[in-house]
């Protein structure tokens, strides 16, 4: 067997990253705290520098390298882009608030990078050697991001919770992944297809095992997504987790957990599909109920946030179910918008939290109206588009996965889609309700002057403009898959 | 020669035993360490099995990355583990429920 040098050209944006996460880590030790603005200057400029690596480097066609297990493809280039501006976008928020507490420490940008290098690890996965490892140095980070806050009982109780649950996930995904590898013999996605439909067409007990593997992945899937019934740690741990880590949990890590989904089930297991439809339509169903019914009894609105999440994963799951190239790319278009719609919607939590205030309960956005008018109007945006209320872009999102699923002929499932939408658009309003129509609890004036106003402006201003032009992103994610 | 179900067999026990322990457990955080620890090792016994029945060694050189992963999330799981029980002074699991909905 020969050595062969591998090509790292399509590595690159990964190497970068890699190499400017390690300098941080070392030149934060010798950065006195007050003058902590370095590490955060330094972090936004290497995740800048690999969005603009990304995009120079993306072409049309999957370029594979490290013997096949890595592969930079169209979908790969679009995700890895978003990932990339969407956790940008949440170092910018974060830091206000990070410093208003004594939190304003190096790690949290130093592991958050290390996190967004596993999701362009998970991303560009093509084998599942790699898949793992990327979905690890998330995890690790997550974990450590969420207890990141030392001195709060809630925090601790909440990481605590995660790591179990997330590794219990990992076992399982694994243990799927290891019969896989027995069933095909190789680790690359492309074998294990190959080999899946080999074995389906083998003998029977063959076929029996690739349906118990299966399972076990999907079951992982369905944890790391956050899908019922495998949801009960997203609740807590966006509840427990201090708001800034939980918005780099809720935006950028389900594109990437989303990304893994599509290369296991769709490329690796796409031959299994008739098996797993069932399985991800019961995880859709369950979702849809469990998210938009639990949602309406909550008064915490990052716990809210958490089921809204629920819901929305019910409809990505719903796209990837239907089995069909343009339900992909529908679930594709689905979960980048929510991504930059619940930046958005975090983003307003911490634009109203100051120190010694979370603004994490939902009566805290009451009168939001009255104190600014601007930022009453972008959460609003913010809220239709999650509910679904046209011209906004989340309106779009959802009739592509309905027009998806309709086309698969499961009609009942469009309909009781569309019954959860409705249900689930009453938490939204009644936050719209309470910016515009209650008298503000609390009229401190909000931070005048700061980055965050103006990307957050943006933010809500692309869920309407997205809206308006939704074939923009549409024809990217065709184009994708 | 021992055939492959036997060692499936066993990875399969050790799984299941596994899991059991976590949702059985009430009481101990660190046993339940252990049981997510006991999961990847089962994990192992699978692609070592199959590594070798198969004369691949690619599932070898996957144990080499769980082991390693398993000992950094060994070292986070106890931190996180300190911190809980810094917090809350307890580490028994039925403690942990400050958070309902």
């Amino acid at each position: 067997m020969t050595f062969e040098i591998p090509d790292f050209v399509p590595v690159i944006p990964e190497l970068f990253l890699l190499g400017m996460a390690c300098a941080i880590l070392l030149a934060d030790l010798f950065i006195p705290q007050a003058r902590r603005d370095i590490t955060y200057g330094l972090a936004q400029f290497t995740l800048l520098g690999t969005f603009l690596l990304t995009v120079i480097l993306a072409s049309p066609e999957a370029r594979f390298t490290f013997s096949d297990s890595f592969v930079a493809d169209p979908m790969s280039d679009l995700l890895k882009s978003m990932v990339l501006l969407v956790s940008a976008a949440v170092f910018l928020y974060s830091r206000p608030y990070l410093q208003s507490r004594d939190l304003h420490k190096g790690e949290f940008y130093v592991l958050g990078l290390f996190g967004v290098l596993g999701m362009l690890i998970m991303i560009s996965a093509h084998s599942l050697l790699t898949l793992y490892l990327g979905l690890e140095l998330l995890s690790l980070c997550l974990y450590a991001l969420v207890a990141f806050n030392r001195d709060s009982p809630v925090a601790s109780e909440s990481a605590m919770k995660y790591f179990v649950l997330g590794s219990i996930a990992s076992g399982m995904l694994l243990y799927g992944m290891s019969l896989l590898y027995g069933i095909t013999g190789t680790l690359d996605i492309a074998g294990v297809t190959q080999g899946v439909v080999a074995a389906a067409a083998g003998s029977a007990d063959h076929s029996v095992a690739l349906v118990f593997a299966l399972a076990f992945v999907v079951v992982g899937l369905g944890f790391k997504l956050g899908a019922v019934p495998f949801h009960m740690w997203l609740p807590d741990v966006y509840h427990g987790a201090p708001t800034p880590v939980t918005l780099f949990i809720g935006a950028a890590p389900k594109i990437a957990a989303f990304a893994i989904a599509m290369r296991l089930l769709v490329d690796g297991l796409g031959p299994l599909h008739g098996d797993w439809q069932g399985m991800l339509l019961i995880l859709a169903v369950l979702s849809l109920a469990v998210g938009n019914v639990v949602a309406i009894a909550q008064t915490n609105i990052k716990r809210m946030f958490a089921y809204s999440t629920i819901a929305h994963v019910g409809f990505i799951v719903m796209g990837l179910m239907s089995g069909i190239e343009a339900g992909y790319a529908a679930a594709m278009f689905y979960v980048i918008v929510y991504a930059i719609t619940s930046a958005g919607g975090f983003g307003m939590i911490l634009l109203l939290s100051r120190k010694g205030f979370e603004a994490d309960a939902i009566e805290d956005f009451k009168g939001l109206n009255d104190r600014s008018p601007w930022f009453a109007f972008v959460m609003l945006l913010l809220m239709f588009s999650m509910a679904g209320v046209p011209p906004t872009v989340g309106f779009y999102a959802k009739l592509a996965i309905l027009q998806s699923v309709v086309q698969v002929e499961l009609v009942w499932l469009a309909v009781f889609a569309v019954l959860m939408s409705v249900i689930g658009a009453f938490y939204y309003l009644r936050v719209v309700k309470y910016m515009y129509f209650d008298k503000p609890a609390d009229t401190a004036p909000l931070p005048q002057g700061t980055g965050i106003n103006v990307v957050l402006s943006i933010n809500g201003l692309l869920v309407i403009g997205l809206g308006i032009f939704p074939g923009l992103l549409m024809a990217l994610t065709t184009a994708a898959r | 020669m021992i055939p492959l179900s036997h060692y499936l067999v066993l990875g399969a026990i050790l799984f299941a035993l596994s899991v059991t322990g976590i949702f059985l457990n009430r009481k101990n955080l660190i046993i339940l360490l252990m049981c997510i620890e006991l999961m990847l090792l089962a994990v192992n016994m699978n692609f070592v099995a199959f590594s070798h029945y198969l004369g691949d060694l690619a599932g070898q050189v996957f144990v080499f990355f769980i082991l390693t992963v398993a000992a950094a999330e060994a070292a986070i799981g106890l931190a996180i583990l300190v911190l809980v029980f810094r917090n809350r002074e307890t580490i028994n699991v039925q403690d942990l429920d400050e958070m309902k909905g």
